[in-house]
């Protein structure tokens, strides 16, 4: 272990994205010393790519909305699994971090009176996403990013954790090795915060860049920790679906949010077909009316393009299979339609959403002013994950807390559109203040040479089978791809029993086959041993996605089984909890979700 | 199913050469896309960064033939296949491996330049008010992904090496936009002038050009601290009014 380089920390953060960067700017400003370390370079990260806007109910456009409305509407939208706590905090919560972003240099587009600006979105009642352009995520990470180079916090930029290290029950830190030379090196701390996001490159069609592997939510399984939910995945209504190259790159939902329809190869707007009991009062059922709420208006009821994002998925879902789907698969998502309606509209489409004006002018070659875009549904995000305490986000490990999409509870059964940018605001800054705190009231920890030298042994083990069988043994990346088919094909939009049974067999069998992986060269940036790192994490994920959803035998928000298509009371009572065994292997329970307190309940009355 | 040949750059810090991958490509295909075949099927241990695949993260700088591009937006349908496409990397930072730069000088860079410092809230409901025809010029910054092949392409950089005395066009948008942020309430000129060495840009524009953002770099961010700093330092009717008003 002495070869190994050791770097203490109070609280050292693992991603660097929108959670992890605001959970160490808290840290660091409550005196602790705050190490952060992430895969890529800093302010690369997946946040960069969220579009449409962070949700606040600040009322600047509308001022009927309040925290009351946005804690329902969550509520709504997560089809009451959610950590009903984690909603409350969160809608009550997210005004003031939009207000630190600004305070922090971010600049929102404004409204008329110099406020920042809030737009629509799917399942929000009023418009509510601060936003800036379709870019909000890149303006969110800079800032954080400009805001946390000041704040003394440690960065290490392309490192990637090994394993979490334990001291008996607490965590006492990590290893990892730094892929640009594949050192190893151990980082001692009291506090760890995981905020890696998401698992979306477990499926094949994915809106998630090579980062989302699952890590965080692995490593703290492996490290005692506890999942929640893992059954609920996003999967957002609109990626791209041509060219192949690009398949699964989304298409913001601010799209439709500015007056983008969803037709059919018929010309038909399908969306009007079906539109859920639950959400018919708020929802127009005249073409007209839903223009016209895109555009502002306040007595107009949303289009239901807008409705939440699980069922959108599954329309268009339900159009391919019927046959009236696009040419490659998908089908169409018009804007440039809106020149029926106003002037300029090239101009103003290319003013509201630059970057998909130039993600499709680039890309595919198609000028979305002049045609429609043709997109279908992609893996997006998961809703599950690491269990946490809604106040603190510590988990049932001492000192490990997670945040952001790593972490579950805010979004139940699915996210609205919004709620993750103002979810990592939130509970970023919560989890650096309560590991901080953490920190501080803790004693030191130890780290076992035993614990860092046998995860340092089995990172290596691919390369010392590759030295031994030369070129017979398997790469790492032909598993990748098998598996990646297999939850797309098996575990993916709509599931059944007989398919979900044959997944969890074939995630055992691709456990045994990524046992054995072997990996060549040197270590020094070498993409194929990473992904044979990768490939535990998202074996595990898999696993414990698969496991969540065949025991929850209902059809609930971005869990659709077509062997149980109706919702079930029972089932809405309870939230999966994922754990690993003494024995190794992966246990499941149900667990009763604790009643909610007599004023949030007549808060979900009052807006139903 | 056409075949191309790719001739990208193996190497370390202490030397490579070009190694030449033929292989297949199909509709729609991004230079990224190839080197991303090349990895999973000729060559595992090929290095080279990325992330969104989307052109927002500004991580798969590199040269294509010789231009800095980033490599996630760049159709094959858009470069001459018919000869070996050459890949390389960023010729204005140290090499690590293959495609792979060491662009942390940017990271330090960032550091020096001070930060943001607001002025007090306007509102009543204590929350600031900016008008949208004022933060349309901030904006324009802020598309910025830092790529960093305006860095890469700068002749003061890439040529001449001064990297010590010279922020780059980079940098000099970032301190643009918080200069012209109409909260900002810091004065960044005298650093502008001196340590951060403005006045080696003689405006040939080549980082507006490959700018993947469209930012107007040249004109938009950098005549105008070049003009404020002319202003500030060498204005002769300015210097005199300054001197006067200190004796006062």
């Amino acid at each position: 272990m002495s070869n190994y380089e050791t770097i203490e920390y109070d609280v050292l953060v693992i991603g660097a994205g929108g959670a992890g960067l605001r959970a160490a700017i808290e840290a660091s400003a409550a005196g602790v010393k705050v190490g952060l370390v992430c895969k890529s370079l800093l302010g690369k990260a997946h946040t960069v790519m969220a579009e449409g806007g962070m949700a606040a109910a600040m009322g600047n456009v509308d001022d009927r909305d309040n925290w009351r409305v946005h804690f329902a509407d969550t509520m709504r939208g997560g089809q009451y699994v959610n950590n009903w706590r984690m909603a409350e905090l969160h809608a009550k919560e997210a005004p003031a971090r939009v207000h630190d972003l600004e305070a922090w240099g971010a600049v929102f587009d404004r409204t008329k009176d110099g406020k920042i600006l809030q737009r629509n979105f799917g399942g929000h009642r009023y418009p509510r996403l601060a936003h800036v352009g379709d870019r909000t995520g890149l303006e969110l990470i800079r800032t954080l990013q400009d805001r946390g180079v000041h704040q003394g916090i440690g960065v290490h930029m392309e490192q990637t954790i090994v394993t979490l290290l334990k001291d008996g029950d607490r965590v006492s830190g990590a290893l990892a090795y730094d892929r640009e030379r594949g050192r190893f090196r151990i980082f001692k701390s009291k506090a760890v915060v995981v905020a890696t996001g998401g698992l979306g490159r477990a499926y094949k069609i994915t809106s998630n860049s090579w980062e989302g592997t699952g890590d965080g939510v692995s490593l703290a399984y492996h490290a005692g920790a506890e999942l929640l939910d893992m059954e609920f995945i996003q999967f957002h209504p609109t990626g791209m679906v041509w060219p192949p190259s690009v398949m699964g790159l989304l298409v913001t939902e601010a799209v439709r949010g500015e007056g983008g329809v969803l037709r059919n190869k018929e010309g038909k707007r399908f969306m009007f077909d079906d539109i859920p009991d639950n959400y018919k009062s708020q929802t127009s059922t005249d073409p007209e009316e839903g223009w016209r709420y895109t555009q502002g208006d306040k007595s107009a009821r949303r289009p239901p393009e807008l409705l939440t994002r699980d069922h959108v998925a599954r329309c268009i879902m339900r159009e391919v299979k019927a046959g009236r789907g696009s040419p490659h698969g998908g089908v169409f998502l018009d804007i440039a339609w809106i020149k029926e309606k106003i002037a300029n509209a090239p101009e103003h489409i290319k003013k509201k959403l630059p970057s998909m004006y130039h993600q499709f002018m680039q890309l595919a070659n198609l000028d979305i002013t002049k045609e429609p875009m043709e997109i279908g549904p992609t893996t997006h995000y998961a809703m599950g994950g690491i269990r946490v305490n809604g106040d603190s986000q510590m988990s049932n490990v001492p000192g490990l807390f997670a945040a952001g999409e790593c972490a579950a509870g805010l979004n139940g059964a699915n996210r609205l559109g919004g709620n993750s940018l103002s979810d990592l605001l939130v509970f970023g800054k919560r989890a650096g203040e309560y590991a901080a705190k953490y920190a501080k009231e803790n004693p030191a920890v130890e780290i076992s040479s035993d614990e860092v030298e046998a995860a340092s042994r089995e990172a290596l083990a691919p390369f010392d089978r590759g030295a031994e069988r030369g070129g017979s043994a398997e790469g790492p990346y032909q598993v990748q791809y098998e598996l990646q088919d297999m939850m797309q094909a098996l575990v993916g939009i709509v599931r059944r029993e007989d398919e979900m049974t044959a997944a969890l067999e074939g995630i055992g069998k691709l456990s045994k086959r990524a046992a054995e992986v072997a990996v060549y060269g040197h270590r020094e940036y070498n993409p194929g041993w990473h992904t044979a790192i990768d490939l535990k994490h998202l074996l595990t994920v898999s696993e414990a996605i698969t496991r969540s959803a065949l025991e929850r035998k209902e059809s609930r928000g971005g869990h659709f089984r077509e062997d149980y298509e109706a919702k079930d009371p029972a089932f809405g009572a309870v939230n999966m909890v994922v754990w690993k065994g003494p024995d190794g292997a992966m246990q499941l329970r149900r667990e009763a979700i604790p009643e909610m307190p007599e004023e949030l309940k007549q808060i979900i009355e009052e807006m139903k | 199913m056409k075949t191309v040949t790719f001739r990208i750059w193996r190497g370390e810090t202490d030397g490579g050469k070009l190694v030449d991958y033929t292989t297949e490509i199909s509709d729609g295909m991004v230079v990224l896309d190839v080197v991303h075949k090349i990895q999973a099927t000729q060559a595992n241990d090929l290095a080279c960064r990325w992330n969104c695949k989307a052109g927002k993260c500004g991580s798969c700088s590199a040269e294509i033939n010789g231009v800095p591009k980033l490599m996630c937006m760049t159709r094959l349908d858009q470069i001459p296949i018919e000869q070996p496409v050459t890949i390389t990397p960023m010729k204005a930072f140290p090499i690590v491996r293959d495609l792979v730069t060491d662009v942390s000088w940017n990271f330090r860079v960032k550091k020096q330049i001070k930060p943001f410092k607001p002025c007090a809230p306007q509102g009543e409901d204590g929350a600031w008010r900016m008008m949208q025809e004022d933060v349309e010029r901030v904006q324009e910054f802020r598309k910025c992904i830092e790529c960093f092949l305006c860095q890469d392409v700068c002749h003061v950089l890439r040529d001449h090496n001064k990297h010590e005395e010279f922020i780059g066009p980079r940098f000099l948008v970032y301190t643009a936009a918080l200069e012209m942020h109409p909260l900002d309430t810091e004065d960044r000129l005298p650093e502008l002038k001196q340590a951060h060495g403005i006045g080696y840009c003689n405006i040939t524009k080549c980082c507006t050009k490959v700018c993947p953002e469209h930012i107007t770099i040249t004109d938009n961010a950098i005549i105008p601290l070049k003009e404020r700093v002319v202003d500030e330092f060498y204005d002769p009717l300015g210097w005199l009014w300054k001197l006067l008003r200190k004796k006062d």
